[in-house]
């Protein structure tokens, strides 16, 4: 933070959540590197959701569903756990999970950081378009369902049929996975690959911490992108 | 005896046919046969089933009093989303466009269906691919439909859009995703939807996340949040359980409910799921108008009802159930020129004949509608075809006010299921209204 740092507090047991937003939603380009902390939102909806702006929202505690849906610019940390969809269909920006996040975590999302501090639930990046993700524990089942672009990043385990119908999304998972979807393989983890990881790692702060080489790349076989009679089973 | 029954000039039966095994169903199982995976095409339900055509107005007589024709006002406004949106739309006629994606139609078509629709102070919709700056310029209303896929997603669109449609589902494969062959995946609708050039591009049947009505309230909810509770919020789903479905988007806090029976189209599914799944949009409207009547919402909560609505006296029937507006998809396509005779040497070069052709997916559209062939995109004139959309939409609404007017209606809105019966039994049952020269309603009141 610099000296031009504005600071604004928030507290959702007085304040609505649609007095956050509408506040956050105000601020324009120039309103730059202000810092919001919000207090008491008690698994709230929706909080900080459709940023605009490059602001950082710090929130003190659990976050319900949504939370910094759709962001652009801004950088959202709640630091609890976090309901379903956190940071669903995010554009740009960063957002940080101290504790656990639900259900679709990063869902859709075309770009910016989602950095999951704990684990992720099931479908964890779920039709992902070009974010990339790292989540610190395991992720649930059907993650990277249909994923299309960006990258996944597990440091923990992944569950059942990971990468299931996947697209151009590259999936990095430390440990184990329990089993993979459709057309989803493992493929060779090259020193791109490798330097790809570190970049990610380092982008979330955990560079130094984990060995890029420790991963494995799983990715889309590519014989699902033509429907053919031959793989009706796997339809 | 009998010589005379012998022989080739013997009598016989004629060739027999089977109703069962008719010769389109032949056709099927070769055709199964043959490749090893099923039919897949555009449009909607080709079977024949209930449909409007099966209501006749009573008009007015001894009771009612009609309207003149030339000389007394028959209003056709419609504001949707006034239930919570900030800034309801307000369209001039009670006729809106379907969402139809780019990628399924070209460029051109779609601006053209803007260009219409606009000229008529209506609406059109996207679709399944995001919003086109072409769409977008030539649509002064625009809905932007929010998809299991989310292709194209994204908060700047969303801001630009006057309305967004949730899709749940669609008449012509209600619990089904798409489908867009790789074929017309260009380079555009490839960057578009975030997928390779030329794959068979699926899109997901079910949201990535939210299950069920709890969770849509709560998605409706975060969608209000980023557009600062402008929006009016459109629920669309697929006529399968059109009551239930309508009261779980009312309670899920829609602003307008979609109702789209089986006869709606598709650019793209199995023929299979088109003409068994879901339920014609004759049966659907009072089971939608019901569910709103019963929780007090009928006319705060709009319905859009779509699936085979033709003509003027489609919409004023659908009107007269209950609905606030109709939406065309398929209609305004042959508005545009789709499916003319004038390329009937072409149909017939893909196998096919004008009236017929539904093979949408394939991309190769002798009219240049369902295509992104730029060789046949450039056959449709975006100005032409929004002109003669723009004459449709004109011919559709005096058509449904001389109705109006002859059940002495001053607004489009004041037609009432009294003023229509039904010349099935079917269709009284469906529609809940008598069977013509009756007061029987099946399952209602007593012969």
């Amino acid at each position: 933070m610099n000296a031009s740092t504005q600071s604004h507090s928030f507290d959702l047991s007085t304040a609505k959540v649609r007095d956050l937003n509408a506040a956050l939603h105000a601020l324009k380009e120039g309103s730059n590197a202000s810092l919001w902390r919000v207090s008491n939102p008690r698994g709230l909806h929706a909080l900080a959701a459709g940023l605009d702006a490059p602001v950082t929202v710090e929130i003190d505690g659990p976050v319900g569903y949504y939370c910094a849906g759709m962001n652009k610019q801004a950088t959202v940390i709640v630091r609890g756990n976090a309901g379903v969809g956190i940071g669903e269909n995010m554009m740009s920006g960063r957002i940080e999970v101290e504790g656990d996040a639900s259900q679709a975590a990063g869902a859709t999302a075309h770009g910016g950081l989602l950095f999951i501090r704990g684990q992720a639930g099931a479908r964890c990046g779920i039709s992902m378009k070009g974010v990339d993700i790292v989540v610190g524990g395991s992720v649930g089942h059907m993650s990277a369902f249909m994923a299309q672009a960006g990258t996944l990043t597990v440091l923990g385990d992944a569950g059942e049929a990971l990468g299931d119908s996947i697209y151009e999304a590259r999936l990095y998972v430390r440990g184990s996975v329990k089993s993979l979807g459709a057309d989803c393989v493992e493929k060779e983890m090259r020193d791109e690959h490798k330097a790809q990881v570190f970049e990610k790692l380092k982008a979330a702060g955990l560079e130094g911490q984990v060995d890029p080489s420790e991963f494995k790349r799983y990715g889309s076989a590519r014989t699902l992108y033509h429907f053919h009679v031959d793989n009706a089973s796997a339809y | 005896m009998n010589e005379h029954v012998k022989g080739p000039s013997a009598p016989r039966t004629l060739p027999r046919e089977s109703a069962t095994f008719d010769a389109y169903t032949l056709s099927e199982i070769r055709r199964a046969a043959a490749t090893g995976i099923y039919d897949i095409r555009g449009a909607g339900a080709k079977r024949k089933l209930p449909h409007f055509d099966d209501l006749l107005f009573l008009g007015a007589s001894m009771s009612r009093y009609p309207l003149e024709g030339y000389r007394e006002k028959c209003g056709t406004g419609v504001v949707l989303g006034d239930r919570f949106a900030k800034k309801p739309i307000e369209l001039k006629i009670p006729i809106t466009i379907a969402g139809m994606s780019f990628g399924s139609l070209s460029g051109p078509a779609k601006e053209a269906l803007g260009r219409g629709a606009s000229a008529m102070g209506t609406s059109t919709t996207t679709g399944d691919g995001g919003m086109t700056p072409e769409e977008r310029g030539h649509s002064t209303k625009l809905v932007y439909q929010y998809l299991p896929s989310r292709y194209g997603m994204n908060p700047d669109d969303l801001r630009k859009a006057d309305a967004i449609e949730v899709v749940v589902g669609q008449g012509a494969k209600p619990g089904g995703g798409g489908m867009l062959l790789g074929q017309k995946i260009s380079p555009r609708v490839a960057k578009m939807r975030t997928l390779p050039e030329g794959i068979d591009q699926r899109s997901a049947c079910r949201h990535p996340d939210w299950t069920g009505p709890d969770d849509l309230e709560i998605k409706i909810e975060e969608l209000r949040e980023i557009t600062d509770w402008e929006k009016p919020i459109y629920v669309k789903v697929g006529a399968a359980r059109p009551y239930y479905d309508t009261a779980l988007a009312v309670k899920s806090g829609a602003d307008v409910v979609v109702v789209d029976g089986m006869q709606g189209g598709t650019a793209a599914t199995q023929e299979v799921f088109i003409e068994n799944v879901g339920i014609p949009t004759l049966a659907a409207v009072h089971q939608a108008v019901k569910a709103l009547q019963d929780l007090g919402m009928h006319r705060k909560v709009q319905l859009i009802v779509s699936g085979g609505i033709r003509n003027g006296a489609d919409v004023a029937k659908a009107l007269a159930l209950g609905a606030d507006a109709v939406a065309i998809g398929t209609a305004a396509l042959v508005a545009l020129g789709d499916n003319d005779p004038r390329w009937d040497a072409e149909y017939e070069a893909l196998g096919t004949k004008a009236g017929a052709y539904d093979d949408w997916h394939e991309g190769r559209d002798p009219a240049g509608i369902t295509t992104q062939d730029p060789e046949l995109m450039k056959r449709l004139d975006p100005e032409i075809a929004g002109r003669r959309l723009a004459n449709y939409l004109s011919v559709m609404t005096l058509e449904a006010q001389t109705i109006a007017r002859a059940c002495g209606k001053s607004h489009v809105h004041n037609l009432e299921p009294e003023d229509l019966v039904a010349l099935t039994i079917e269709a009284a049952a469906m529609a809940n209204v008598p069977l013509a020269g009756t007061n029987w309603i099946p399952g209602k009141t007593g012969f």
